[in-house]
């Protein structure tokens, strides 16, 4: 037990028989603990699993590993559907069948990193595999992507239809793998740049778990200003990402005033992050050893200036939504959650919020800034595009005030963080609220304290399926406005 | 109605004036390499930094491939001598690669073909295909259909099926996964066609070059602009197709 970013040194994880394993991971989320992440890795010749777990209430991290694993286990998803894609990335990343999993396809479409038990024959393409359909005389499948009318990310949506009203949406994404993953433990020098690109719209976020990971496995002290600037650049990445959703969730709806305005406030909170460090996307920013940029009282006030002419003009392009009924129309009650399908499956960020579900590292597992100053989760109850328009409104709220104070605390000389060399045979968790969600990095050392494995897991590869599920009984047509309201990463999913 | 129109006089005119104006970007903005060989002592620090192989240690000094280049200033940071810096003129977009290599390669990008310009000077209609693209070329490309930059003054506009477009315009360092389909996008648009690429991963793979999960562009799509950055800025992809088109006003 530990708390974020949580180390946990190799010798004193818990190594569990496979039924220990899985009765434990599978009682752990029944009990209200969250799967922040599970996976296979190497260990020596053979193969474990390894879970991470999180307990909200306590703010608590702990991780379980399991004893090899041969070519197959006795999958967790039909007992614990949060873990279904994950077992669907352990089948494809290290060959191992987790037998009994009820719907067992690739996730990236990638070679297998070892040779087990052939999964995966003949090297499936995405676009070209079998999906899940049904039969009937009016019943008809709608195919779109991987290439979308617009510019935006590639995936391939597969839609079960009578005329417009959609059964079930299978959606399938791989296209924008990279190998982020792979590569990360075998090329140091490029590492904070497959964090800033993991999801490039997400760069504050990644790069911040990212460096508590390694603060964690460094023992390195955060310096307090740059912990201050972390939460000040994280929170306007949140501002340009929502204002930027929620103008273009009134395009989609053809309610063009938000849109527009929205179009523009966007861009104006990406060019306060440039302000700091140059980059719209705050790359550059961060690295290793803190930031790279000190925040000087000028500059700090140019920032908040523009904030709060920025946030004057976000309110009144925003208000508008919530007074025009034609726009009420088409998000009340259009793409519906279930509060308990989105716990089932595990949701995160605003999506889950919007379901009602008082989660969100910041508050949950808080570092830092958040550490001093508690945050209250913006919540919504009704789960359907409305709630998740709204909840990222009282978000934009919230995060216009930590702005504010956050960016006057970080003013002054900053302080280079140690995190030069790491303990060995070690393993980091590390948790951080971005804008769509909860990003959780996983890292291990090996005995000469190098990384030798990471996994990231972005929000989105927790989400996608609460979008698949939203689309039940909606009409084809209710699709895009559907999609923008979760706005999901396809890179952040591919890696 | 009226609180809309209130709030439409409240939000004012927001286009940037440019090209009429020079445009403008954060001063922090790292963007055109300046090197001054004449201070560089050789001591390959600058190479050692540099994430992809972008920059060169060569006889008479550095030379960085604007191509490959994150511009994420590693190397002006470890040199001792101050040899390189980021200026902030995002003017960097170029015709072919060898005119993307910094300091003495680099050349502007010119108007396209005389039969091709008559054809597209005053109107391009674009397909945009993200392939393997992290959303940060795509999201710079998009703003550029906001009201602040409304591409549409120019004619350019990205439209939504390959067979209603005049051009391509590609991020990302193009996946296997996604090498099909771009091919397919790109033989799907009718002849004449142009190719635009935005970004180092589109140009180079960037910091992607050498996975064995991208693939590149494929050799057998002709580019007529690159647009180097990680990601470039919006002004930096604008000024780049306002010149393949002509429509840069003169001496600029």
């Amino acid at each position: 037990m530990n708390a974020n970013p949580a180390r946990f040194a190799l010798r004193d994880i818990p190594r569990l028989p496979l039924s220990a394993f899985r009765a434990g991971v599978i009682g752990a989320v029944k009990e209200g603990k969250t799967l922040l992440a599970l996976c296979a890795m190497p260990a020596g010749q053979n193969m474990i699993l390894c879970a991470a777990l999180g307990l909200r209430r306590k703010g608590e991290i702990e991780i379980v590993l399991s004893e090899p694993v041969g070519d197959s286990y006795p999958a967790l998803t039909p007992d614990c559907p949060q873990a279904h894609l994950f077992e669907r990335e352990i089948a494809e990343q290290y060959d191992i069948r987790p037998e009994g999993h009820p719907w067992l396809k690739p996730v990236r479409f990638h070679q297998p990193r070892r040779q087990g038990a052939s999964v995966f024959p003949g090297a499936p393409r995405p676009g070209v595999c079998d999906y899940f359909a049904m039969s009937g005389e009016s019943v008809h499948e709608v195919a779109v992507g991987p290439v979308h009318a617009g510019i935006i990310e590639p995936g391939h949506f597969r839609f079960q239809c009578n005329g417009e009203h959609v059964f079930h949406l299978e959606i399938e994404l791989g296209y924008q793998h990279r190998g982020i993953e792979t590569a990360l433990a075998a090329n140091p020098k490029r590492r904070l740049f497959y964090m800033e690109a993991a999801a490039g719209d997400t760069t504050i976020a990644h790069t911040t778990a990212y460096c508590r990971a390694l603060q964690a496995l460094s023992g390195a002290s955060a310096d307090e200003r740059t912990d201050a600037l972390r939460a000040a650049a994280l929170e306007l990445e949140r501002l340009a990402n929502h204002t930027g959703d929620l103008g273009a969730m009134a395009g989609d709806i053809g309610y063009l005033p938000t849109m527009s305005f929205c179009g523009r406030l966007r861009g104006d909170y990406l060019n306060m992050t440039a302000l700091l460090c140059g980059s719209r996307f705050g790359r550059g920013l961060f690295g290793e050893k803190g930031a790279k940029h000190e925040l000087s009282i000028d500059t700090a006030s140019e920032l908040l200036n523009r904030l709060s002419r920025t946030a004057r003009d976000t309110e009144t392009a925003i208000d508008l939504l919530w007074d025009t009924p034609s726009v009420l129309a088409r998000f009340e009650e259009t793409g519906k959650l279930a509060p308990q399908i989105a716990r089932q499956l595990g949701l995160v960020g605003p999506a889950a919020r919007a379901c009602g579900m008082k989660l969100d590292a910041r508050r949950d597992f808080p570092t830092g800034y958040y550490s001093k100053n508690p945050l209250e989760p913006a919540l919504c109850h009704t789960g359907d595009v409305y709630a998740r328009a709204r909840v990222r409104w009282l978000e934009i709220r919230n995060s216009l005030e930590t702005v504010q104070r956050a960016a006057q605390q970080a003013v002054g000389p900053l302080e280079p963080e140690d995190t030069g060399s790491l303990a060995p045979e070690s393993m980091a968790v590390a948790l951080e609220e971005g804008w769509r969600g909860e990003i959780c990095h996983l890292a291990r050392t090996d005995k000469n304290g190098l990384l030798d494995f990471y996994k990231v897991t972005d929000p989105s590869f927790k989400n996608w399926a609460g979008l698949a599920m939203s689309l039940r009984d909606q009409q084809v047509s209710d699709f895009p406005l559907c999609n923008k309201s979760f706005n999901l990463s396809y890179c952040g999913h591919d890696l | 109605m009226l609180k809309a129109l209130k709030a439409r006089i409240q939000q004012k005119y927001r286009t940037v004036p440019f090209p009429k104006g020079k445009g403008v970007v954060p001063p922090l903005l790292r963007a055109k390499p300046e090197i001054k060989s004449a201070k560089c002592s050789h001591c390959g620090k600058c190479a050692d930094a540099c994430p992809t192989q972008a920059l060169a240690l060569q006889q008479n000094g550095p030379t960085i491939d604007a191509g490959l280049c994150l511009f994420c200033g590693e190397c002006a940071a470890v040199c001792p001598s101050k040899a390189i810096t980021f200026t902030n003129d995002f003017r960097l977009a170029a015709n072919s690669k060898d005119a993307l290599v910094f300091p003495s390669g680099h050349k502007l990008a010119q108007p396209l073909k005389p039969e091709l310009l008559k054809l597209f000077a005053r109107s391009l209609k674009l397909r945009q295909v993200s392939a393997g693209g992290c959303g940060a070329c795509e999201a710079d490309t998009n703003v550029l259909s906001t009201v602040v930059f409304d591409l549409a003054r120019f004619g350019v506009q990205f439209v939504a099926s390959p067979r209603h477009a005049d051009g391509l315009l590609i991020t990302g360092p193009v996946t296997k996964n996604m090498e099909s389909a771009l091919l397919d996008t790109y033989n799907a648009l009718p002849e004449p066609k142009i190719v635009i690429a935005v970004g180092a991963c589109a140009i180079s793979g960037g910091m992607f070059c050498g996975h064995n999960e991208t693939a590149g562009i494929p050799g057998n799509i002709p580019v007529s602009l690159y647009v180097p950055g990680c990601p470039p800025h919006p002004l930096t992809i604008l000024d780049g197709i306002l010149r393949l088109l002509g429509q840069m006003p003169r001496g600029r």
